[in-house]
C-alpha cells in the first residue's frame, strides 16, 4: 500500500503546487490522475497555448508551466499514481483514509486534496442509438491493448489525432481497418495525415467520408455497423467485429461526487477561503474543482488555495507541534532527495 | 458605453430567455449564457473559449449574418454531437451590434 501524508486527487497546476507547498512543511506528497501524464487540462486539451496571467510570466505555454512546475516539485520527490482515476475513500478510526482507483491501487493517506479540475478526463460517448449494450461485446472508447483487434475487422469513428493514429496502427495489426468520419479533412499531424492517405490509396483501409455510423447490430457479439454516406439513401451495411469512436476526452466529476461531498454546479462546496477543507474534515478541495462565494477558476487561485490548504493540513497532522512560516529566501529549499537550494550569503568585507 | 443588444437563448430544457447582452465587454455567446446561468457550470465552456471541446455548441434559429467559421470551429463541430446545418460554437460568435434579436438554441449535453 503507498503511504503518503497528503494524497493529491488531480495532477493539474493546483495540485503539482500543492506538492511544493506540503514539501516546504515537510509533507509528503502523492498523486494520482485518470490521465497518463501530468498537467491536467493544460496538458491535455491545451498544451500549446500561452497563459497570460501567471504572475511573473508575461507569456507562458500551458505546457512549459507544466514542466516548470514538475521541476519547482522535483526535490520533494512527489508520488504519482498516473492512468488510473481515484474511486473509493475510506475513512479509518485514526482519522485517516485509504483512496482506492479503479485499477485497485491502495494510497493510505493522512490528508486528501481533491485537486480535480473539472473532473477525470474520460471519453465522449457518440448518441448511437443502443451504443452502451455493445460496450465490451466489439465496442470501446479506447485501445488498450492493440493485440484484441487482431485479423479482426475493426471500425474506427474520429476526425482527430487519435483517429489517425490508430487506424494506421491497426492497418498492420486487423485484417480489415474501416475509418469513417463526417467530413473529408482531418485534424492531425500533417504526416498523419498522409500516412492515412497512403494507406487509403494503396487500399489498405477503407476510407468513408463524409459519413457517420449511425446503428450497430450482432447477436452475442457485435457483428454490424450501418454507415450513413452524406447525400445518400440507404446506409452501408459494414460487416465489423469492432467499433472503436475516438471523439475525445471530456470531464466528468465521476465517482467522486458519490463520496458525501456536498456538490453544488458541478463542484465541491468548501464554504470558507480559510483552507478550502470540505463537509468531509480530512478532505480539503483546492483549484477549479471547488466553489465558495467569489469563486475564480484561475490558475493564480489554485496556487493560493493551495499554499492554504497546505498549512491547515499540516496543523491536522501536527497539531501540538510548533510551526512558522518562513520565506523560500531566507530558509531555502531543503528537498527530500538530499538537494538544497539557497539564497547565495552577502559578502562582508573591509575596504581599505 | 454603447448599447446592449437583446438575444433569446433556448436553453436545454427547451426554456427561452430573452436577455440583455453588452457588445462593448469583449464577451462571447458561451460566455453570455453562463453570464445568465443558462446551463449549469461545468456543462458549458469546458475548455474555457478555445473552440477545443463542442460543450457551448448552438443551433443559431434566426437568418442573421454572422462571422465566419475560423477551421477550429469548423474541426471541432466535425467531431462534435448532435450537429445541424446550423451549429455552431457559441464561445466563437463575439457579442456585436449585428447580433440584435439573434435567437439559439443550446444543443444538447454531450
Amino acid at each position: 500500500m503507498i503511504k503518503t501524508d497528503i494524497l493529491i486527487i488531480g495532477a493539474g497546476p493546483t495540485g503539482l503546487f500543492a506538492v511544493f507547498e506540503a514539501g516546504l512543511l515537510q509533507l509528503k506528497c502523492h498523486i494520482i490522475d485518470a490521465l497518463p501524464m501530468p498537467g491536467g487540462q493544460l496538458s491535455e486539451l491545451y498544451p500549446k497555448k500561452p497563459i497570460y496571467d501567471i504572475p511573473g510570466f508575461p507569456e507562458v505555454l500551458a505546457g512549459d508551466l507544466v514542466n516548470n512546475l514538475m521541476e519547482q516539485i522535483k526535490p520533494f520527490s512527489p508520488g504519482f499514481t498516473l492512468g488510473e482515476r481515484a474511486e473509493k475513500i475510506e475513512k479509518q478510526s485514526d482519522g485517516s483514509f485509504i483512496v482506492t482507483t479503479d485499477k485497485g491501487t491502495a494510497h493510505h493517506t493522512k490528508v486528501v486534496a481533491i485537486a480535480g479540475g473539472l473532473g477525470s478526463f474520460e471519453p465522449k460517448k457518440p448518441p448511437i442509438e443502443g451504443i452502451e449494450s455493445w460496450e465490451d461485446k466489439g465496442v470501446s472508447y479506447m485501445i488498450k491493448d492493440p493485440e484484441v483487434y487482431r485479423n479482426k475487422k475493426v471500425l474506427i469513428a474520429g476526425g482527430g489525432d487519435s483517429a489517425l493514429d490508430w487506424t494506421i496502427f491497426l492497418a498492420d495489426v486487423a485484417s480489415e481497418v474501416t475509418l469513417v468520419h463526417r467530413r473529408s479533412e482531418f485534424r492531425g499531424a500533417l504526416d498523419s495525415v498522409e500516412k492515412v492517405q497512403a494507406l487509403k490509396n494503396s487500399a489498405k483501409i477503407n476510407l468513408i467520408t463524409p459519413a457517420e455510423v449511425i446503428g450497430l447490430a450482432g447477436d452475442t457479439q457485435l457483428n454490424k455497423a450501418f454507415i450513413q454516406k452524406a447525400g445518400e439513401e440507404a446506409p452501408i451495411e459494414l460487416s465489423v467485429d469492432a467499433f472503436i469512436p475516438l471523439f475525445g476526452l471530456s470531464p466528468k466529476l465521476g465517482p467522486i461526487g458519490a463520496w458525501g461531498l456536498e456538490i453544488e454546479k458541478n463542484a465541491i462546496v468548501v464554504d470558507n477561503t480559510l483552507d478550502y477543507m470540505t463537509n468531509i474534515p480530512g478532505v480539503y478541495a483546492i483549484g477549479d474543482v471547488n466553489t465558495y462565494p467569489g469563486k475564480l477558476k484561475l490558475i493564480l487561485c489554485g496556487f493560493h488555495e493551495a499554499t492554504l490548504m497546505c498549512q491547515s493540513a499540516y496543523g491536522r497532522i501536527f497539531p501540538d507541534k510548533r510551526y512558522v512560516m518562513k520565506y523560500t529566501t531566507v530558509g531555502g529549499v531543503t528537498g527530500f532527495d538530499g538537494t538544497k537550494k539557497e539564497a547565495p550569503k552577502a559578502v562582508v568585507k573591509k575596504i581599505e | 458605453m454603447a448599447q446592449d443588444i437583446e438575444v433569446t437563448i433556448v436553453d436545454r430544457a427547451g426554456h427561452s430567455h430573452t436577455v440583455k447582452a453588452p457588445t462593448d465587454m469583449n464577451m462571447n455567446l458561451m460566455e453570455l449564457v453562463r453570464s445568465y446561468e443558462l446551463a449549469p457550470e461545468g456543462t458549458i465552456g469546458i475548455c474555457g473559449g478555445m473552440a477545443m471541446c463542442a460543450s457551448c455548441q448552438c443551433y443559431v434559429t434566426s437568418p442573421h449574418d454572422l462571422n465566419p467559421m475560423s477551421e477550429e470551429e469548423e474541426a471541432m463541430l466535425s467531431e462534435a454531437f448532435y450537429v445541424q446545418d446550423n451549429s455552431r460554437l457559441g464561445c466563437q460568435l463575439p457579442i456585436t451590434a449585428v447580433m440584435e434579436g439573434l435567437e439559439v438554441t443550446l444543443a444538447p449535453e454531450e
